[in-house]
């Protein structure tokens, strides 16, 4: 890409952020809660394809990450009598250093190991963190009660959604992001060649750890009672692997073209028919695979590539 | 000593789960997510046919193997060969088949909630039975004795016919047993049929103890995985130890701290594992 290219994307990629952070003063109550579940998604699934994408590596550990912020900021306000803004700040460092343990423990090895212990990490966490509060803390629900309003947090997600873009861009053009994309064709070459595998792998995952504690503990006083078994949902890992793959990892801004439909028909399933959720999202994983395995940007591509070979 | 007996009757059910989903990963090279979902499947057709008809699990475990079997085959022959063919390299097909797998995962879940979407709760053989002075439930007991019988059946299978060694063969190297004149995608499409159906039959036999329902599948695979990878991917002795440990380790942590953080304890040894052995208890370190 030369350098003029990249400039008019980052125009346009600021044009469309502005637009985005004027959605609160047209949208209102129900519009502007699924405009925040869309911003949310966003920045979850972007950071988790800045990882999953180069890397082909599958992480499901967004709901351990998203978890952990959440439920740190409900028992550092509800026990502890923190302030809001001092668990935000604690919170995403807390999930860097979760992911990056996950990381020196995993990422050394096959690909398959660090899907199996992602896939479960959700739910381990919230076992034990049901255990510690059942035994020793005798709290079940935690309140989160500030005065922000939901436009309030769909702005901070709207900046933090800024922040990832500008973070992946820059990653993209660094020599991390080089080693990255060669791990993901053949890590065998990338050895060879002298990149620390391990490491670039592992500071990735960190970083989207760091983003999706972020995200958890922003959100949080969206839902005021938070729960274990709320936030720890091990669907929501699942669905921001869909929407990221929907889209397409390919490109920066591919994993936002799968949040806005799967979120928009999400919210059409549960509200008529929630017992088929289970169902679509299975289904939706097939789709992705045998019909759209680059996703629809991806596909959008080739279509494109096709065509213009055949006009011109 | 409780502890002891009731560890390794759990172990022994676990390992002819993860012996299934060992011949799936193992020989058909597919690391198949779905799989505890055939195993709900068959806690679900034991459930239904006891409540309904009050028929012995046992028996349903005879019709259900074969239909396992059958379907099996069918998603393998149908959903996987594409991607096998497909794949460039073993990463991709790595990847695609975990993705693949995931769906047919929560479709099967999604089914199975609209079929009945409560905990499968019958009674079959909760009668006690005493060993060495202590007493045990009748049906942990029984559904032990059929997974060891299975896992005895499939092993003398394995090693002392024909098609047995030519899996093993396929387990060992596609290329290879491909140049020695094997059939490697029939003999992948048999074994993937054969870990479902043996998958299917743990299930039937595991409701007879544990009450399961629609989503919990997803906890089988993974114990089913944990006890692969600690044993060693293919390797059969290895599988038994660890399923063993699994079973003595969770039902240790269940009775001694809480009954909750099984998953947790699960989850330690796999770290362990994961830090200390990654090539398995058995495995020897990849030169």
């Amino acid at each position: 890409m030369s350098h003029e290219n990249e400039f008019k994307s980052l125009v346009w990629g600021a044009v469309l952020l502005l637009l985005a952070a004027c959605v609160p003063l047209v949208a209102n109550g129900y519009w502007m809660s699924i405009a925040l579940t869309i911003a949310m998604f966003t920045v979850l699934a972007t950071s988790w394809s800045l990882f999953s994408g180069p890397t082909h590596y599958i992480s499901l550990a967004t709901a351990a990450f998203f978890g952990v912020g959440g439920y740190l900021v409900g028992t550092g306000m509800s026990d502890y009598n923190m302030d809001f803004w001092t668990m935000v700040a604690i919170a995403p460092v807390v999930g860097a250093v979760l992911a990056f343990l996950i990381g020196i423990a995993t990422l050394r090895l096959s690909g398959v190991y660090f899907v199996i212990f992602t896939l479960g990490l959700a739910e381990m966490i919230r076992t034990m963190v049901s255990w510690i509060q059942n035994n020793f803390t005798g709290s079940r629900g935690l309140y989160v009660l500030t005065d922000l309003t939901e436009a309030d947090i769909y702005i901070y997600l709207v900046i933090l959604a800024a922040v990832v873009y500008l973070a992946g861009w820059w990653i993209n053009r660094s020599r991390l992001g080089f080693a990255l994309r060669i791990i993901g064709n053949d890590e065998t070459v990338a050895r060879h060649v002298g990149i620390n595998t391990a490491t670039s792998k592992v500071i990735l995952f960190t970083f989207s750890g760091f983003v999706a504690a972020l995200v958890g503990a922003l959100i949080a006083p969206r839902y005021t009672y938070i729960e274990p078994n709320g936030v720890f949902s091990p669907e929501l890992s699942f669905i921001v692997v869909i929407m990221a793959l929907l889209g397409g990892t390919g490109r920066l801004w591919g994993p936002i073209v799968g949040v806005i439909p799967f979120a928009l028909l999400q919210e059409y399933i549960n509200a008529n028919y929630s017992s088929y959720s289970t169902l679509v999202m299975g289904i939706a994983f097939l789709v992705i695979v045998y019909f759209l395995p680059r996703g629809v940007v991806g596909r959008i591509e080739q279509l494109l590539a096709k065509r213009g070979r055949s006009t011109w | 000593m409780d502890i002891i007996i009731t560890g390794l009757l759990l172990g022994g059910t676990y390992a002819l789960i993860a012996f299934g989903l060992n011949m799936q990963y193992g020989v058909a090279r597919i690391m198949n997510l779905a799989n505890g979902e055939f195993l709900v499947l068959g806690a679900l057709a034991a459930f239904w046919i006891f409540v309904a008809d009050s028929i012995s699990p046992i028996l349903t475990m005879l019709i259900v193997a074969p239909l396992a079997f059958f379907g099996n085959w069918v998603i393998y022959k149908a959903l996987l060969m594409p991607l096998v063919r497909r794949a460039k390299n073993k990463g991709q097909l790595e990847v695609d088949s975990i993705l693949a797998t995931f769906g047919m995962s929560f479709a099967l879940v999604g089914i199975m909630v609209s079929i009945h979407g409560e905990y499968f709760t019958y009674s079959y053989l909760a009668e006690p039975f005493e060993i060495v002075g202590e007493t045990f439930a009748l049906n942990r007991i029984v559904a032990f004795c059929f997974a060891v019988l299975i896992g005895v059946a499939l092993w003398l299978w394995l090693f002392f016919t024909r098609p047995g060694m030519a899996m093993r063969a396929v387990s060992v190297s596609t290329e290879a047993s491909g140049l020695v004149g094997i059939n490697v995608q029939k003999m992948s499409a048999l074994a993937f049929a054969l870990g479902g159906a043996v998958t299917t039959m743990g299930g039937t036999l595991i409701s007879t103890f544990i009450t399961l329902d629609a989503s919990v599948g997803v906890i089988f695979t993974m114990k089913a995985l944990i006890i692969i990878i600690m044993g060693g991917v293919g390797d059969i002795r290895g599988a038994i130890v660890a399923a063993l440990i699994l079973g003595l380790v969770e039902t240790t942590v269940a009775r001694l701290i809480d009954p909750g953080l099984t998953l947790a304890a699960a989850y330690a040894i796999f770290v362990l594992v994961l830090l200390f052995r990654p090539q398995g208890l058995f495995g020897r370190k990849p030169t």
